[in-house]
């Protein structure tokens, strides 16, 4: 899931200034379970906005604001009260920010900053596993990715500033690589822990990412 | 072939320090820390160190040169990606810079440039191999080279990090990919000099023992608290106390770690932080 923080209520001001009106945009998706985009934060945003004086013309929570064709097509349903906003603030992440973007010539406005795909520890606490690098090492790594869990991405063992197995940016985390170590010992695989990791090929990484299904979806492999 | 290589090829012990390019364009007083270490046969130069900002090791270690000073270029993946690391050093190769320190390199968050983006698209085992293929005239993309570089490439290793079995491993790899020569963090203890040394030595590859100079208390408990891979044990700690001169006796301490590394290792490197006029009494005979 895409977890996000609010932007502060300084920023959000700042960033209103000159506005009046406004249609108010959630996401019933990961912006709901992160608490800056469901019916709650909607509901809480419309208040602070109306006790600064402005007025919301109307809001709505999408399902996912990250589909697209379906944010466009829900958003026209409100067409007379968008027509009525100076300006759109969209709580979700910013991919769902572009959905509403790209299909208004009105100003959208991002309220949340987008931080990383995150698993759930448990509620509200988020942790960030997998960097989407495109080219999965988790095979070779005891299911531990260190292009993630490790600061600098280091592919061949700790760096230098191990210390009593924990990290050097960060002393209250295990160093990936001692923790990758103990799990590949456990299964009996060090050998994988010896082999030297050639350098990651970044152009599976391609910037902006397209992806389209093959044309027998379902089959589970990609022909 | 470098002197340095050669040197260390006879067998012969070796002395090496380091000075960091300045923040700045006046290399006035790096080239005058460089003269206080004439005697050294190599001279560090730091890279970005602590990731603070500072003027190019590549552009300090060609004026050392100019002055008749061996440098050891040192080079981090934290700043360059492959191909900027790659034509760094086709361009030290051309300006005769031949000694190399290979490292991965400290995060952006310990220094002065905090919202910098890390790089970091090659670790340290990986810039050793490239190198390594650079010299047999071949580039990462698999591009011949018109003349391939020339290099002595080192790498660095941290003796006292824990747990040990894994330090080991990544040395060993470090050997596999190209690594020369080692240079270590400091060292502050016999037996885990012993212990290291019992399996970095099967290798082969010549060691050089990171001494620093302790200057107080104060200084020894920043490092344990601060310096990953640097441990001053507790009696070190108790002498640099009960010390009528703390910096007398932190020479006395790094006097024998030389001897330290005289002993178990082929080198020494020595940190002295604006003590190089202490260099001679540092690596003075303590039998004497």
């Amino acid at each position: 899931m895409i977890i996000s923080t609010p932007k502060g209520r300084e920023e959000l001001e700042a960033l209103l200034a000159g506005y009046r009106t406004l249609f108010l945009v959630g996401c019933g998706a990961c912006a709901t379970v992160c608490k800056v985009g469901g019916e709650d934060e909607v509901f809480a945003t419309q208040e602070w906005l109306e006790a600064g004086g402005r007025e919301v013309v109307g809001s709505m929570v999408l399902k996912e604001a990250c589909h697209v064709m379906r944010a466009a097509r829900e958003l026209r349903r409100y067409r007379s009260q968008v027509d009525e906003a100076e300006v759109l603030l969209v709580l979700s992440c910013g991919g769902g920010v572009q959905s509403i973007s790209s299909c208004t010539d009105t100003r959208v406005l991002a309220g949340v900053d987008s931080l990383f795909l995150g698993n759930i520890r448990r509620f509200g606490e988020f942790e960030e596993k997998c960097s989407l690098c495109g080219e999965c090492i988790l095979n070779e790594t005891a299911g531990i990715c260190p292009v993630t869990n490790c600061p600098k991405g280091v592919l061949n063992g700790p760096c230098g500033g191990m210390e009593d197995g924990h990290c050097e940016v960060d002393a209250e985390r295990d160093c990936i690589w001692a923790k990758i170590y103990r799990r590949l010992e456990k299964q009996q695989r060090l050998a994988a822990f010896d082999r030297v990791v050639e350098a990651k090929d970044w152009s599976k990484k391609f910037k902006p990412g397209r992806h389209q299904l093959a044309r027998n979806p379902g089959s589970g492999v990609e022909k | 072939m470098s002197r340095l290589a050669e040197k260390l090829a006879q067998q012969q012990f070796v002395m090496t320090a380091e000075i960091a390019p300045p923040k700045g364009v006046d290399v006035t007083s790096a080239l005058a820390r460089a003269e206080l270490l004439q005697t050294m046969d190599a001279i560090n130069v730091t890279d970005n160190q602590g990731a603070c900002m500072r003027m190019s090791p590549v552009a300090l270690a060609r004026l050392l040169i100019e002055q008749g000073y061996e440098p050891i270029l040192q080079l981090t993946c934290r700043d360059r990606n492959r191909m900027a690391l790659q034509s760094e050093l086709l361009g030290a190769a051309a300006l005769g810079i031949e000694n190399l320190l290979l490292l991965t390199g400290d995060h952006p968050q310990f220094g002065d440039h905090k919202a910098a983006r890390p790089v970091f698209d090659l670790d340290s085992v990986q810039l050793l191999k490239a190198v390594a293929q650079l010299q047999q005239g071949v580039d990462m993309a698999g591009k011949a080279l018109n003349h391939p570089p020339r290099f002595f490439s080192g790498a660095a290793v941290a003796p006292a990090a824990e747990p040990q079995v894994l330090v080991l491993k990544k040395l060993a790899k470090k050997v596999a990919c190209g690594a020369q020569f080692f240079q270590t963090q400091a060292v502050f203890k016999r037996s885990q000099l012993e212990s290291f040394m019992a399996s970095a030595g099967l290798f082969r590859t010549p060691v050089i023992m990171g001494v620093l100079l302790l200057k107080n208390l104060r200084m020894a408990e920043f490092l344990n608290r601060n310096i990953p891979g640097v441990q001053v044990p507790e009696d070190l700690l108790q002498r640099l106390e009960g010390a009528a001169d703390p910096l007398a006796e932190g020479v006395k301490i790094a006097r024998e770690m030389v001897v330290l590394a005289r002993e178990f290792c082929q080198g020494v490197h020595l940190m002295t932080f604006g003590h190089e006029d202490l260099l001679p009494q540092i690596l003075a005979d303590p039998s004497v």
